[in-house]
């Protein structure tokens, strides 16, 4: 990092402590409109610093290791494939998968979080789908919160070294899960209930996403399994090069 | 290098089950957006709500976008993402067979 990227991300982080009046929480796609104007900019002001640091990883990444921009590139593709599938889950409706599983095993939460964050500007404005006020709360939710935790179940099934495939299948899927007990959070802090508070209707809420999650949790886990199967074949130069597998 | 062929398979099978089954079976569910269930429960437990900012698309549009529209915009996203990982995945593939004729070769 130059002096300057690091000042920078320091500054981030510094304004990130001051403004956050709320703790760090979490949570799915929240529509448009739909939190108030001071969680929207909360929420946008605690993603800053992952989005700094996110960037200056890209930079050193591409600046540095040029292998490793096809793993980017097809980090990156896997989100936008897997946040566009709508899948029908058990409880009758529709939800979709996060994708940032992959990138985040790969790269950890900072880069991911610049992934993340394309997609739900390029859904947030094509498809009204999320929404630009909230795409703060998204971004920590899905490309932040979730990720941060599928890097740490990696990390730690490492270090008591499950095996490979198993821990890549726990941490996306958990880091799926996650992310949708975020949104919950995240929606229960803007619509507290009038008897119980924020605790009842976090649970209210995650009584909403959970069971529907919960199937693509699975299969987000199982793909992510296969896709980094079909990278330990292909691309072993490239993994490699950003030092996955050691 | 192991072959990960029935693994694959398998792992397919499976990820195919979990989503034909529930179309299958809860035949009178909508299968709506999570999102709308989402808003619904807003309402239960704030009462009426009106969003205070709609999004940018609808609002040039004045309404809601077609759902044809829609799905057709969430395909363009698939497209994109698909296209990049077949792209890539076409090159390496064929860079592990170039590897193995050359080493074939010495």
């Amino acid at each position: 990092m130059t002096k300057l990227q690091k000042n920078v991300w320091k500054a981030s982080i510094a304004i990130a402590l001051a403004l956050s009046v709320c703790p760090v929480s979490n949570a799915m796609h929240i529509m448009e409109g739909f939190l108030p104007p001071a969680l929207c900019i909360a929420w946008g002001v605690v993603c800053l610093p992952f989005l700094v640091k996110g960037l200056i990883n890209l930079k050193k990444i591409f600046a540095e290791n040029r292998r490793a921009v096809t793993l980017v590139a097809m980090a990156g593709a896997y989100v936008f494939v897997l946040s566009a599938l709508k899948i029908p889950s058990v409880t009758g409706s529709c939800s979709h998968m996060t994708g940032t599983g992959f990138s985040a095993i790969l790269f950890g939460p900072s880069v991911t979080s610049i992934l993340g964050i394309i997609v739900l500007v390029f859904q947030a404005i094509l498809l009204a789908h999320g929404g630009l006020t909230t795409l703060g709360a998204n971004t920590f939710s899905m490309a932040i919160a979730g990720p941060l935790l599928t890097y740490g179940i990696f990390g730690l099934c490492k270090k008591l070294k499950v095996n490979k495939n198993v821990s890549i299948f726990l941490a996306a899927a958990l880091g799926d899960l996650f992310t949708y007990c975020v949104t919950s959070v995240q929606l229960a802090i803007a619509y507290p209930s009038a008897n119980g508070g924020v605790a009842a209707s976090a649970l209210e809420f995650l009584g909403v996403f959970a069971p529907t999650q919960l199937p693509l949790a699975v299969i987000e886990g199982i793909l992510t399994v296969l896709i980094m199967m079909a990278m330990e074949s292909y691309a072993r130069p490239e993994l490699k090069a950003i030092g996955y597998g050691r | 290098m192991k072959n990960h062929g029935k693994t694959v398979i398998i792992l397919l099978l499976i990820v195919l089950a979990l989503i034909l089954v529930p179309l299958f079976t809860l035949k009178d569910a909508e299968f709506g957006g999570s999102d709308d269930a989402g808003s619904q429960k807003i309402e239960e437990i704030q009462g009426e709500y009106e969003p205070w900012f709609t999004p940018v698309f609808e609002a040039a549009l004045g309404g809601e976008i077609p759902g044809e529209i829609e799905s057709l915009l969430f395909c363009v996203q698939t497209g994109i993402g698909v296209g990049i990982i077949a792209f890539i995945m076409g090159r390496l593939v064929e860079r592990k067979k170039h590897e193995k004729e050359s080493d074939s070769d010495c």
